[in-house]
């Protein structure tokens, strides 16, 4: 006779709500005539805001017989995971309609990724990470091949799919060889485990397949070389979303697993991430430098982040904790902002995918081209933006816990943050010095106006009043001490 | 009152975002008036500023980002006081100068103008490190757009150079700061950017050298200091007269205060040291640059070495250590921000009649515009540093302070006066005197009564400095002193800092 392990449905309430409202958009949108599919979009905004508004709210706690945990760090990636969700809904509509792709299961994959990321965030134990990863990736497959008379979506669907399966079992391969030298799969247990085992080769081995894993959804420099040709093909809206939910259920799950769980076990690990996190910053900067596209920019760009980031993982000090957090915040309003703006824009019955097909905006949308001229300084991390406090808090946490490696980090992050500015720069200047681009023509929809508007005010409100964003952030951090 | 002085022309940029952008009229004079209300704001500062204390004033803290100790402070003392005194004075003028000139894109013009008065005047008045640390880089911003968007044919190349020039420097300030920010949480048990708590701080000499080094190369490539100097010509060069004008009589001036607010304050032992290498770089500065300037056959160009020569003297001053010195860099500074800017103006004002900067394209000028010759007289008399003229106040000033701490110095030195003289008057001589050359004659008009009324306020300042520049150096000397005092502390208790 098995008994079931007690479980609590109210604490797991916000993923519910979301894979419910996955679920009512995907019965609904049989029913619904092609003119109303805007029912979809409110019915998925109604669901998120009832989620988050219960992952606000809802007591901390550990169910599933240890499976699933809420605590400050969860309801922080689930906030984050819900924030992009909705804006990864509210971004496509206008695009699906004029490229013919208008089908509602798009939302319910949008959906059903974002409830991935939301589930990696709470996830206490390797197999639960591993289901998780998972359920927000392969909506992502899909999501980037949904251009289907496209063969560069096609492509791009295929790769990342191919490239995503591997890096999968990369990550299964090291649960399996953790679980075989220390009998279990549940974090806090598996801290005492390894901590037991002392050096022991199966576990480091199993650790870093997990870096590996991990790596490749964080678009981790050497696992990157997926980023910019998926980027390139997926249709602009998928690319947008990919961009950010990927990195926040990636990014939360590293914390969980190295500072958080293994922190005690830090000489093992931060070696390894430091010089991973060095080597991302540096190639994703320099490759960067020469990109023409815009998406592939964005993508160099989204590795060079994953760097910045990494150096708050690898430290691991409830300050960079709290750094990583707050830079997750920044990076997923200021990426969406940055891709939105792309979204607006149609060159030639096409994507506007050329950064010359920025040039001149300035004189022809000035809203629109201010608010991508803010989106690329807090990129280039430059004050007064959230870019610029969001590597502060890294670079400070770096020079604070992480001794004379930790300053390289520091020293290595600002350097590259200059040689940023150049790139992302000449889109700002482009924009404002430029002819008006021929064949460029710009599409106001409503519902993207809003994420541009409001991803910048949440770029802006960041670098000049942190106070709350960062002692949000603190709270996760504080789960350390 | 500090706040208000700061955000000031960054509302007026606000409210200008209101206006349409066809109404050009309109846009000029509400840039103008903002500009001058913080003018007005900056004169009352200056009144009730009491000059007998060396201590800040006005002094205003607020919490900002209490997780990482970072605070809003904000704080006046005499060596900033003037230097914001400068800056309000000379914002409305660089807009006045080019009230003609840009017609393309005025309200973003004008935006950027009063953003950057916001910005400049934010690093004069910060003490938060950090604070200080996003207005100085918010400074670039604006400014990489005056060179980039409203500057002549290389445009974007020099502003990129500028940005990437001056950006990659300051970064490594940057690091500076997060680590004498990490050593103040051992030393003073607390999360502090604080100037003045962190100056409380004693750091063993090798940390302060490092920490020091750090922050002199950000401050060094602002000045600039040679050999760090190669982005200047670019970007004066290609700038907007305006984004000269500011560019020189204000920008560079934010890499000396960078020297005497931060080098006494928090690294006196490390200052002390570098004192005859920062000496020896400024004596080449001032004779590599009034010599590069002579060689010059672009009339912006010129002026711009000229720069390189004069803000050599400024940190010739700094690093003689004494109240001389200082002041003299002090009223060097301010001298150098009227006499090059009304340069960069003179040359505007040619520029916007021919179209051309090239020396060879002119001769005899002075004929067709007699006014103008008298007023380029005056402003090249006080650049070559005249007694009666602001020059001469500074210059002497700065060669007494170097002389007393040594003659070589001094003697180096005054060597760079000779030759500002023969560059000024050679440029002055090819373009106003012998036979006339100019390749449209017609367009040579004398000044108009709105560039009169400009340059007639720069020649009001020029004498007033130098007739009468107790206005100045005795709302400085307090402050001065207090500076100074810090480099003769005994060294106190010696903070251990163990690599953590």
């Amino acid at each position: 006779m098995i008994t079931p392990p007690a479980f609590d449905l109210t604490l797991v309430a916000p993923e519910l709500i979301v894979f419910g409202t996955a679920l009512v958009v995907l019965m609904v949108d049989l029913w619904l005539a092609a003119e109303r599919r805007g029912v979809l979009i409110a019915v998925s905004l109604l669901g998120l805001a009832w989620a988050a508004w219960m992952a606000a709210v809802a007591p901390d706690g550990v169910s599933f017989a240890g499976m699933y945990v809420r605590d400050a760090l969860a309801r922080a990636g689930q906030l984050l995971a819900l924030g992009v969700t909705a804006a990864g809904v509210l971004v496509a509509p206008e695009y699906l309609r004029r490229g013919g792709l208008d089908r509602g299961e798009y939302y319910v994959l949008v959906l059903v990724a974002g409830a991935g990321a939301m589930l990696m965030a709470a996830s206490r134990d390797l197999l639960m990470l591993f289901l998780s990863l998972e359920v927000l990736s392969i909506p992502l497959y899909i999501l980037a091949a949904t251009a289907r008379g496209n063969p560069r979506s096609q492509e791009a669907g295929m790769k990342y799919f191919l490239l995503g399966a591997f890096a999968s079992a990369f990550f299964l391969y090291g649960v399996a060889l953790l679980y075989g030298v220390t009998g279990t799969t549940r974090l806090p247990d598996l801290a005492t485990a390894v901590a037991r085992l002392g050096s022991s080769a199966p576990a480091a081995a199993g650790l870093g397949l997990l870096v590996i894993g991990l790596g490749f959804k964080a678009a981790m420099v050497p696992f990157h070389t997926w980023a910019p040709d998926v980027y390139e093909g997926a249709p602009f809206p998928a690319a947008a979303f990919m961009s950010v939910v990927a990195k926040v259920g990636a990014f939360v799950a590293l914390l969980r697993l190295f500072p958080l769980t293994l922190g005690a076990l830090a000489d093992q690990w931060r070696l390894l991430l430091g010089v991973l996190s060095a080597v991302t910053m540096i190639v994703g900067n320099l490759a960067a430098l020469t990109q023409t596209g815009y998406k592939r920019l964005l993508a160099y760009s989204s590795i060079a982040h994953t760097g910045y980031m990494m150096v708050g993982i690898a430290i691991g000090t409830p300050a960079a904790v709290a750094a990583v957090i707050t830079y997750l915040a920044v990076y997923a309003a200021m990426t969406t902002g940055a891709f939105a703006v792309a979204i607006a824009l149609e060159r030639g019955g096409g994507e506007a995918d050329r950064i010359e097909d920025y040039s001149g905006l300035a004189g022809r949308a000035p809203l629109l081209a201010l608010a991508t001229a803010v989106f690329m300084v807090s990129l280039a991390g430059l004050p007064p933006t959230g870019g610029f406090v969001a590597k502060l808090g890294v670079f400070a946490a770096a020079v604070e816990g992480g001794g004379p490696g930790g300053l390289a980090l520091a020293l290595i992050g600002v350097l590259t943050s200059v040689i940023s500015v150049y790139y992302y720069l000449r889109v700002a200047y482009v924009m404002y010095a430029g002819e008006a681009a021929g064949m460029v023509r710009i599409h106001a929809s409503p519902l993207v106006n809003a994420v541009v508007l409001l991803t910048a005010l949440v770029v802006v409100q960041i670098g000049i009043l942190p106070a709350a964003v960062t002692a949000f952030a603190q709270q996760v951090g504080g789960l350390l001490r | 009152m500090l706040s208000l002085l700061i955000f000031l022309p960054l509302a007026g940029a606000v409210l200008l975002a209101l206006l349409p952008r066809e109404r050009q009229a309109a846009i000029r004079w509400a840039g103008l008036a903002a500009s001058l209300a913080t003018l007005l704001v900056a004169a009352r500062l200056f009144q009730i500023f009491n000059p007998a204390s060396g201590d800040m004033q006005f002094v205003a803290h607020a919490t900002w980002v209490p997780t990482l100790g970072i605070g809003y402070a904000v704080g006046v003392d005499g060596i900033s006081l003037v230097l914001v005194g400068l800056t309000a004075v000379i914002f409305p003028l660089a807009l006045l100068g080019s009230w003609g000139s840009i017609t393309e894109r005025l309200k973003a013009f004008t935006m950027s103008m009063l953003g950057l008065e916001t910005a400049i005047l934010g690093t004069f008045l910060s003490l938060d490190l950090i604070l200080f640390y996003v207005f100085w880089e918010a400074v670039l911003i604006p400014m990489a757009f005056l060179i980039g968007l409203w500057g002549s044919e290389n445009r974007r190349y020099a502003a990129l150079k500028f940005f990437l020039y001056t950006m990659a420097a300051s970064v490594l300030m940057l690091v500076a700061i997060i680590a004498l920010h990490v050593i103040a949480i051992d030393g003073l048990g607390e999360r502090t950017f604080d100037l003045a708590r962190l100056a409380t701080l004693s750091l063993p000499p090798e940390v302060q050298g490092w920490l020091f080094a750090a922050f002199a190369l950000a401050f060094a490539v602002k000045v600039p200091i040679w050999p760090l100097h190669t982005w200047l010509p670019d970007a004066h060069t290609e700038a907007p007269t305006a984004g000269s004008v500011i560019l020189a009589a204000i920008l560079l001036k934010l890499g000396t205060y960078g020297f005497i607010r931060f080098g006494p304050t928090l690294f006196p032992d490390a200052l002390l040291a570098a004192a005859p290498l920062l000496a020896a770089l400024a004596i080449i500065g001032i004779l590599y640059g009034a010599l590069v300037s002579w060689a010059q056959t672009d009339l912006k160009r010129l002026v711009a070495f000229s720069s390189v020569s004069h803000l050599g003297f400024v940190m010739l001053g700094l690093a003689a250590l004494n109240v001389q010195g200082f002041q003299g860099g002090l009223i060097q500074m301010i001298n150098h921000g009227i006499s090059t800017g009304a340069l960069f103006l003179i040359v505007g004002v040619l520029y916007e009649r021919t179209h051309s900067r090239l020396i060879a394209d002119y001769g005899g000028v002075a004929a067709r515009m007699p006014r103008f010759a008298a007023v380029f007289t005056v402003v090249m008399l006080s650049s070559a540093a005249l007694p009666g003229t602001n020059g001469f106040v500074g210059e002497f000033l700065i060669l007494l302070g170097a002389f007393r701490t040594s003659a070589w110095w001094a003697a180096l030195g005054a060597g760079g006066v000779i030759l500002s003289v023969v560059y000024l008057l050679w440029a002055y001589q090819q373009v106003m005197h012998g036979p006339l050359v100019a390749k449209h004659p017609d367009r040579l008009v004398d000044l108009t009564r709105r560039e009169l009324a400009v340059f007639a306020a720069i020649i009001v300042m020029i004498f007033a400095v130098g007739l009468y520049p107790r206005v100045l150096l005795d709302r400085s000397e307090a402050t001065v002193n207090a500076v100074l005092a810090r480099l003769q502390r005994p060294a106190a208790t010696a903070v251990t800092v163990s690599p953590r």
